[in-house]
């Protein structure tokens, strides 16, 4: 009884302290902003988000000061492993043991439907800047949650439109089979169909895999003049690979990377991606303002940021924006404030945030340039076009999102 | 054009022959496991992981030393499997008279180890290695576009896993080992050197990973991962086949190569599964695998 008696008096000393700290401190719920960041550290997602994006939510809190309104920074972070139960369990522990108050990162669309479930039911706030279904601001939207840096419509209207346009009419489709695999194609396919192009066939493929000998035959036996890839990551990587050992550019067909990050085309080599049509949301060597960040982040990390990472940065700035005109961590008041004010930065350009919780800003149609117009290691984009904030995502009145009126 | 159950026979026949190749793969893997496992009794969880280093070690070779291709084929499973004796000397001798899980556990852990390191230092992107010369280019074979280098490594491996058997089940040296396992003290007796046996077994088991990385490293992007994915395969091919059987492991990995390409065919969302589903059938009917002993 005396050690149940001692504890008790303990943890109420410890509560009358934190409160007070609090009280000194606005609304700041127990006197810290506390930033959880789940993301893919060690599997097929890594590169493009990862301990890199990692670095660049340091970056940002770094930037900021490191406390807002005097109640410092705290970060911490997990490994989802691609799993969505790992990643809804892990957000889960951040709500019930840690006070998490923004969960940052989220980038296998699977994870992130399953962890903004999580969030929703504890009445938090998640910044989605990995993932790419555009369903997690569609069918899956929550009032808690709001995506920021690109997602499946965009890619299918920048790159599907622009290679239908050129005559690329008959579509073979090879999708990841999971959730953003499934909306991409879903979102490919009606921008084919409504420029004029149709989809011949297609095979969904297990998540991850290594091995595109099989698939690429069947598309080669489609006899369609474009091979659409509705996946990320390594498996874009492979497939491209496969692909060109199968030499299937030369036989005529020619392949479509819907969802093409930078690391990515760093890794496969100027050689096998040249000519390749790709939608980004942003591209480290833009302009002066990209430029100037994506150095200091290369200083940092030893690699150019991709647009997930850089999207990381510009997130949290702008949440912790919020959190200080509010002078509160609570998630719908900061949400309201993050949707009130216009995003511009040198991540997004003519950026708001929808009541859907879509973060609509201009998209890039961007070219991988050849070996010989390429000038060091990392420069590797030519931006053909920019796609209006306002064209380039689903519109409202498409929207089967809870949260919009239609 | 004739069709089997609603697909051209090209594509068939394509997606038959590129099965047997990837089956080239499982049956070299597994073959080194079950090399390591009937003679040694240690279930080598780092195999993946000593396929990974193969890849990595022409990758490097070729960027640091100026390493080729055909160079490699010799030099990366030499440099692994005198790693892997190494590691068999300083760590898993130590070992050797406790449980089977100590072993599996132990060899998780340096699995773990070298593709966290390595991720450390070169991410899961992977990075290309580039076909040799000669084997650039393929063969219209009628049914289908066969990449040179896909008909090589199905020809290497062929002739590495049959060599393999022949000189465990035929030769003196393979009756040394098969006899050294079987009563260690006895063998002993008769002044051959066991212990050192055993390392040059582990040695050799191991190499046979690397070799599978070295013909894996112009085909897959060469990353830390790509071994733990294949690991898991490798393993119930292993238990199909039954656990040490040397023919076994051969044939079954050809055999399961082609079932998982027929499967990509018919019902792709299946295809990484399928070999689990064998693996389920033979528990359940033939538990010591098909060409395993009953204990």
């Amino acid at each position: 009884m005396t050690f149940i008696r001692k504890t008790l008096a303990s943890s109420i000393a410890i509560a009358t302290t934190a409160a007070m700290a609090t009280a000194a401190q606005a609304e700041i719920s127990d006197g810290a902003v506390r930033i959880g960041y789940l993301a893919d550290m060690s599997g097929t997602y890594r590169d493009l988000a990862g301990p890199g994006g990692l670095e660049a939510l340091r970056m940002a809190i770094e930037d900021f000061g490191g406390s807002v309104n005097g109640a410092p920074i705290e970060v911490f972070s997990a490994d989802d492993r691609n799993s969505a139960d790992v990643g809804a369990n892990t957000v889960r522990e951040w709500y019930d043991t840690r006070n998490v108050d923004m969960v940052a990162g989220l980038v296998a669309s699977s994870v992130t439907i399953a962890a903004t479930k999580v969030i929703e039911e504890n009445g938090g706030l998640g910044i989605v800047s990995g993932s790419a279904a555009s369903s997690i601001t569609n069918e899956h939207c929550t009032p808690n949650h709001i995506h920021w840096v690109y997602d499946t419509y965009p890619l299918a209207n920048g790159t599907a439109k622009a290679i239908v346009d050129q005559g690329g009419n008959s579509w073979f489709m090879l999708t990841a089979d999971y959730a953003f695999g499934h909306a991409l194609e879903g979102d490919v396919s009606r921008v084919v169909q409504e420029s004029g192009g149709e989809v011949v066939g297609g095979v969904r493929h297990p998540f991850p895999t290594d091995d595109f000998s099989s698939y690429i035959l069947q598309a080669q036996g489609s006899g369609a003049e474009i091979i659409g890839l509705a996946n990320a990551g390594a498996d874009t990587v492979n497939a491209i690979n496969t692909a060109s050992q199968f030499g299937v550019v030369e036989a005529g067909q020619q392949l479509a990377g819907l969802l093409v990050f930078l690391n990515d085309v760093y890794a496969m080599g100027l050689d096998t991606t040249q000519g390749l049509l790709l939608t980004t949301g942003w591209y480290w060597n833009m302009d002066d303002e990209s430029r100037e960040w994506a150095e200091r982040y290369y200083e940092r990390v030893g690699s150019m940021p991709t647009m997930v990472q850089a999207g990381i940065y510009s997130s949290t700035m702008h949440y912790l924006e919020a959190v200080q005109a509010t002078g509160s961590d609570d998630a719908q008041t900061v949400r309201e404030h993050m949707m009130r004010q216009p995003i511009h930065d040198f991540f997004a350009r003519n950026g708001r945030i929808r009541e859907d919780g879509r973060m609509v800003h201009d998209m890039y149609l961007a070219r991988v340039k050849s070996p010989d117009a390429s000038t060091h290691e990392w420069d590797l984009y030519e931006i053909l076009t920019s796609i209006p904030a306002e064209e380039a995502y689903r519109p409202l009145s498409e929207s089967q999102c809870k949260l919009v009126q239609n | 054009m004739t069709m089997i159950f609603g697909v051209p026979l090209a594509v068939f026949m394509g997606q038959l022959l590129l099965g047997l190749i990837n089956g080239a793969f499982y049956a070299l893997l597994s073959l080194g496991l079950a090399v390591i496992f009937g003679l040694l009794k240690i279930v080598n969880f780092a195999h993946g992981a000593m396929y990974m280093l193969g890849a990595f070690a022409t990758l490097l070779g070729m960027r640091y030393l100026g390493i080729n291709y055909w160079a490699a084929l010799f030099l990366a499973p030499l440099a692994v499997g005198l790693f892997g004796m190494v590691i068999e000397r300083v760590l898993l001798r130590r070992i050797g008279h406790l449980d089977h899980l100590y072993g599996l556990l132990l060899t998780f852990g340096l699995a773990l180890i070298f593709e966290g390191s390595l991720v450390n230092f070169f991410g899961v992107s992977g990075a290309r290695y580039p076909t040799p010369e000669l084997l650039q280019g393929g063969y219209q074979t009628g049914f289908m576009f066969l990449p040179k280098y896909r008909a090589w490594v199905l020809l290497a491996a062929v002739v590495v896993c049959f060599a393999t058997w022949y000189m465990i089940e035929r030769t003196r040296l393979g009756a040394y080992l098969r006899a050294g396992t079987e009563n260690p003290a006895l063998m002993q007796a008769f002044g051959v050197n066991v212990p050192l046996l055993v390392t040059l077994t582990y040695g050799f088991g191991v190499a046979l990973a690397a070799f599978a990385g070295v013909l894996a490293a112009p085909l897959y992007p060469v990353s830390p991962t790509m071994g733990s994915n294949l690991l898991i395969v490798v393993f119930a091919v292993v238990v199909i086949g039954g656990m040490g059987s040397i023919l076994g492991a051969i044939v079954t990995g050809l055999a399961m190569g082609l079932i998982e390409g027929l499967t990509k065919v018919y019902y792709p969302e299946a295809a990484n599964t399928v070999i689990f589903l064998v693996m389920i059938l033979v528990l359940l009917l033939r538990p010591a695998g098909l060409f395993g002993k009953e204990a």
